[in-house]
């Protein structure tokens, strides 16, 4: 499936939207093309869903090519604290 | 007979090729694809159809869409490998399910499944596409005849 993993893409997500914390799950029983993430930027203040889902496809461009499926939850710093 | 086989087998062949052209043709078309996706208030481009979705995101739409009694135009993608790479160009968005409504990119199955347990679905379609959707009946009514009895 893909070469991926989620320490790989952990890294990349926090690397390019600046992220406060991130969580990734290969749900694919490690072949790499099923993920969930949990994703806390301050980028993503102010912006609605769809726009901070954009944001994260467009940092993982390349990647969402050969992943199947990837499942996204966003949140700013403020809203991640108040989730906890 | 033999020669008469071969004839219809290479009719069937040339029909099936342009038939194949003619698909592709129309997926392929961003025009064709902006037409579909305002053909209807609620369109889904999903895998498989709704009777018998072939991906977990794309049931999920489904079913969040009955729950609000919504009905959509279905289409399947994997019927159509034109229309899978299409629409993903089309919308910028790299999966697949996608939900259009009045025309517009909503997003795929995480975005729905949020905007369902928010609400924003209800208000969604009631402001951008004037349907109600059946979990609406109470807070719509509620909250337009008697704001602040709550």
């Amino acid at each position: 499936m893909s070469q991926y993993t989620e320490e790989y893409l952990k890294n990349k997500l926090t690397e390019k939207l600046n992220c406060t914390h991130v969580e990734v799950i290969d749900q694919s029983d490690g072949c790499g093309g099923k993920f969930a993430a949990v994703i806390v930027s301050e980028q993503f203040a102010g912006k609605a869903l769809l726009q901070r889902h954009r944001l994260v496809n467009s940092a993982l461009q390349e990647e969402l090519k050969t992943i199947h499926a990837f499942s996204q939850k966003t949140f700013t710093p403020e809203q991640w604290a108040a989730e906890q | 007979m033999s020669f008469l086989i071969n004839n219809i087998t290479r009719q069937i062949v040339r029909n099936h090729r342009q038939l194949l052209i003619q698909c592709s043709q129309f997926a392929t078309d961003g025009k064709i694809i902006e037409e579909m996706t305002k053909k209807n208030k609620v369109v889904v481009f999903m895998k498989g159809n709704p009777e018998a979705p072939k991906c977990g995101f794309s049931n999920a739409v489904v079913q969040i869409f009955r729950m609000h009694g919504v009905d959509f135009e279905a289409h399947d993608v994997l019927a159509d490998e034109e229309l899978r790479q299409g629409i993903k160009d089309f919308s910028s968005w790299p999966t697949i399910p996608q939900v259009f409504i009045n025309g517009e990119f909503v997003g795929g199955c995480d975005i729905l499944l949020q905007m369902h347990k928010d609400g924003q679905l209800i208000d969604t379609l009631w402001k951008n596409a004037g349907i109600k959707s059946a979990l609406a009946e109470d807070e719509t009514e509620g909250s337009k005849d008697d704001e602040k009895s709550k």
